[in-house]
């Protein structure tokens, strides 16, 4: 029988109040000191949008998304959680600027997103629904591009407190 | 393109730490406060992790409903306003959240078929929370 269990404490409660968190990986099987860092920042945006697919009737819309079916649409405060990894550099002794983080992240997803109705306003969501997994691959292929320094490595998108969607960009 | 869903839900239960293997003074040095013959409870919130390929015609991975409607049947009617100690999950096992842990990914598992169950994450406080994925090793 496997059992493998992972046990948190309150320290990660406690990174979790703050907008960025920083943990340290060490690599267990290299003899020098290798040292991978993620670094998590967070943002938030506030969309409207609803869920509809041409193909299908109304009564099976209304099946399938429920009340996000509603075409007068409905809205979300989200929660963005990014997640970057690299090397520390020795000079200053960050895995990124967090003034870069922060003004990619303003940029590219709280200009663009925030007070916005995503189906009527967002090209990408013209023909595809803005649900919270299409979300979060949207804001990876706008992200990934634009980091040099620190690889992305994870995009979390809340819809809510309760329900959140993490993209790593798997094929 | 590949992403994964998690959801959170909440119940709410009493038990008490004690194993039939330790002797009274053995269980009251390993447990404590939770080995008070009357039990204590808490509000656990259990976060369900599913992984699965995003469908381009809907945008999800699997319909959200019939998590919900799994988790709800399955584990919250199971174990919501219960004592676990007087459950058949528990009969052999001491219910500390390690094992509601793994007993809640066992139960869920082979039920919920729509996309791969990834890991369930049990947080007994908001100071600690522990996490079970079939025995796998956790790294995203």
């Amino acid at each position: 029988m496997h059992y493998k269990i992972k046990y948190m404490d309150s320290s990660r409660a406690a990174l979790a109040q703050n907008d960025t968190s920083r943990v340290i990986a060490r690599s267990g099987t290299r003899r020098e000191t290798s040292t991978m860092i993620y670094l998590t920042r967070k943002c938030e945006f506030s969309a409207s949008h609803y869920y509809h697919s041409p193909e299908l009737s109304a009564e099976e819309n209304l099946r399938l998304y429920g009340k996000c079916a509603n075409l007068n649409g409905h809205g979300h405060n989200y929660t963005l959680e990014v997640t970057v990894r690299g090397e520390v550099d020795p000079t200053n002794g960050f895995v990124i600027d967090l003034k870069d983080l922060k003004e990619i992240m303003n940029r590219e997803v709280v200009e663009t997103l925030d007070h916005r109705h995503l189906n009527k306003e967002i090209a990408e969501f013209a023909r595809r629904n803005p649900t919270t997994e299409n979300i979060a691959v949207y804001i990876w292929r706008r992200l990934e591009p634009e980091l040099k320094v620190a690889k992305l490595h994870r995009v979390r998108v809340y819809e809510n407190h309760d329900l959140f969607v993490d993209f790593l960009g798997e094929a | 393109m590949k992403a994964y869903l998690t959801k959170r839900y909440w119940l709410s239960a009493s038990h008490r730490l004690h194993s039939e293997k330790l002797t009274e003074e053995q269980n009251r040095a390993t447990y404590g406060k939770c080995n008070n013959p009357y039990g204590h409870g808490h509000n656990y919130a259990v976060e369900v992790t599913v992984g699965g390929q995003i469908d381009p015609a809907s945008g999800m991975i699997c319909d959200l409903g019939e998590l919900d409607c799994v988790v709800a049947r399955e584990v919250l009617e199971r174990f919501d306003h219960q004592n676990l100690n007087c459950l058949p999950e528990f009969r052999e096992a001491v219910p500390t959240s390690e094992n509601l842990c793994k007993a809640i990914y066992q139960i869920l598992q082979p039920r919920f078929r729509a996309a791969h169950l990834e890991k369930v994450r049990l947080e007994e406080t908001s100071m600690n929370s522990f996490e079970y994925s079939g025995g796998e090793e956790i790294d995203r």
